[in-house]
């Protein structure tokens, strides 16, 4: 079976973090990361901008609609994920519009903060 | 400039000081050795080559710019004139309108950053208009250019397909601009007129970049028409002045004319019928009134329900009774009013009290029309509405 496993943070508390801390927990991902793909278990993982950067967008009537902000209510769970390579904001959006559920419920687009 | 500068470096804030450090070298530069050819390409080339030093110091170069890296090789001694013509420069700043005004922005940010980015005006004169401090609004300004950056929203003009819908997001940002300038939502003040200046500047300058769109020249015209009547809105001590009681002279004519043109052809433009297009004429048609001797109440009115079809609002349907009021007298109205409130959406505003006032007042049901006042009153936040309203109800029992 595969698991999507879902990394939820304060990030206030990560912008608090001084340089030491800061390194200590990258040495501790970059550990944990080679150890899963030693064991075989590992499929692929990115680390996400901060929320500030998110944009949700729904399609209804037809019309795709593009707030500001991440996706916020309660009365829907998250369901399934995308990653999609795009030019910019404004082709993601269209892909995320394009996701069949993007009619009943949101679609979430975050921008994957490159790690090199 | 500023829309230039960005295009080439690919950054806002790099942008800005770099026009910052060629408006210098230029003070220092043009006395001496003259006016250049082409001041603005030269001022893109100066501010350009600052950046890429800059960069080049930051020690960035090779991994963030390739592109710029190359060009850096090249000795860039004495600037050279770059071809950009006017067309490339207001495609430039329509990119730039279109990147501030981007959806996924919020609307507040979307304000803040075009008044700054596209106006020019100083960060402190954007947190005046919003009524907060200049530390907050810096720090909003510069969390959406964080957005835009790290988001990868586009700099570039919108394809074909999402053109018209982005550019609805334009028109209602720069008609907030307006409406921030005619009335502010608290407060003494009732008219900016630098926030309305600045939009029915923006509203131009779209005008001319995208012409011929009903929706530009409606809210173009709208805007001209509302901001010709300001001097005539406020009385001297700072009191509302309605409609019907404004001094004409005051208004101003040439800008009227200028509406009323822009509203001809918004609405014999092609295409679905534009709301702003609507609007405007329901403003030209009062702004014709002094000429005509007369307001044309059943156009106004025809003009209201075409809109409420376009743009159901409870404001629009208020708007539509009090014009009815005009044509079939104050009960068909009173009926409308009635029905709008029993519907909800708005039943707590001071207008919805006010005009149910009016009408009562007409059918000479006195009592019920006071109670409507005081209840106005009540919900009324500005003060020069309210020190009108205060005016209504003393009025009432000489």
């Amino acid at each position: 079976m595969q698991y999507l496993l879902l990394i939820y943070a304060s990030e206030a508390e990560e912008a608090r973090m001084n340089e030491a801390a800061i390194s200590a927990i990258l040495g501790e991902y970059h550990e944990f990361t080679q150890s899963i793909i030693a064991g075989g278990q590992f499929k692929g993982a990115e680390r996400l901008r901060p929320v500030t950067t998110a944009s949700t967008v729904r399609v209804r009537n037809g019309k795709t609609v593009i707030t500001d902000g991440p996706f916020a209510e309660t009365r829907e769970q998250l369901g399934g994920y995308y990653l999609v390579e795009a030019k910019n904001l404004d082709e993601a959006t269209a892909i995320a519009a394009r996701i069949p559920s993007a009619k009943m419920g949101s679609i979430e687009v975050r921008p994957i903060w490159p790690m090199s | 400039m500023l829309a230039t500068l960005i295009r080439l470096l690919g950054d806002f804030d790099l942008a800005e000081e770099a026009r910052q450090e060629a408006f210098a070298a230029a003070l220092e530069q043009w006395p001496a050795r003259g006016l250049p050819s082409n001041p603005r390409a030269w001022l893109v080339e100066v501010g350009r080559n600052k950046a890429i030093d800059q960069i080049r110091r930051q020690a960035l170069l090779r991994s963030k710019f390739p592109q710029l890296a190359l060009e850096a090789e090249e000795p860039a001694a004495a600037p050279a004139e770059v071809e950009e013509d006017d067309a490339a420069f207001g495609d430039d700043r329509l990119r730039l309108i279109f990147t501030c005004c981007h959806p996924a922005l919020n609307i507040e940010a979307q304000v803040a950053l075009t008044l700054r980015a596209v106006c020019g005006l100083s960060t402190e004169a954007v947190a005046r208009a919003f009524l907060v401090g200049e530390e907050t609004m810096a720090q909003s300004l510069v969390r959406a250019k964080k957005k835009i950056r790290e988001a990868g929203i586009p700099y570039e003009t919108p394809p074909p397909q999402l053109l018209d819908e982005r550019i609805g997001g334009v028109l209602a940002a720069v008609y907030l601009v307006f409406n921030e300038g005619y009335a502010v939502t608290s407060g003494a003040a009732l008219i900016r007129a630098e926030l309305c200046l600045e939009a029915i500047r923006l509203g131009r300058l779209l005008d001319a970049l995208l012409p011929r769109r009903a929706a530009i020249q409606g809210l173009l015209a709208l805007m001209l028409l509302h901001d010709a009547r300001r001097r005539s809105r406020v009385s001297a001590e700072g009191d509302v002045v309605l409609l019907e009681d404004q001094d004409h002279s005051l208004w101003d004519w040439p800008q009227i004319d200028e509406g009323l043109a822009l509203v001809e052809r918004a609405l014999r433009a092609g295409g679905s019928v534009s709301p702003y297009a609507v609007q405007a004429a329901i403003a030209a048609l009062h702004a014709q009134a002094p000429r005509r001797g007369t307001t044309d109440w059943p156009q106004i009115a025809g003009l209201y329900e075409v809109l409420l079809r376009l743009q159901p609002s409870p404001m629009v349907e208020l708007n539509r009774a009090v014009a009815v009021s005009m044509v079939d007298g104050p009960a068909r109205a009173l009926d409308l009013v009635d029905a709008l409130a029993a519907r909800g959406g708005i039943d707590d505003h001071h207008l919805l009290f006010a005009v149910r006032a009016k009408l009562l007042q007409d059918l000479d049901r006195r009592a019920e029309a006071l109670e409507a006042y005081r209840a106005a009153l009540q919900a009324a936040r500005l003060e020069p509405e309210r020190r009108l309203l205060a005016r209504r109800i003393a009025e009432f029992d000489p």
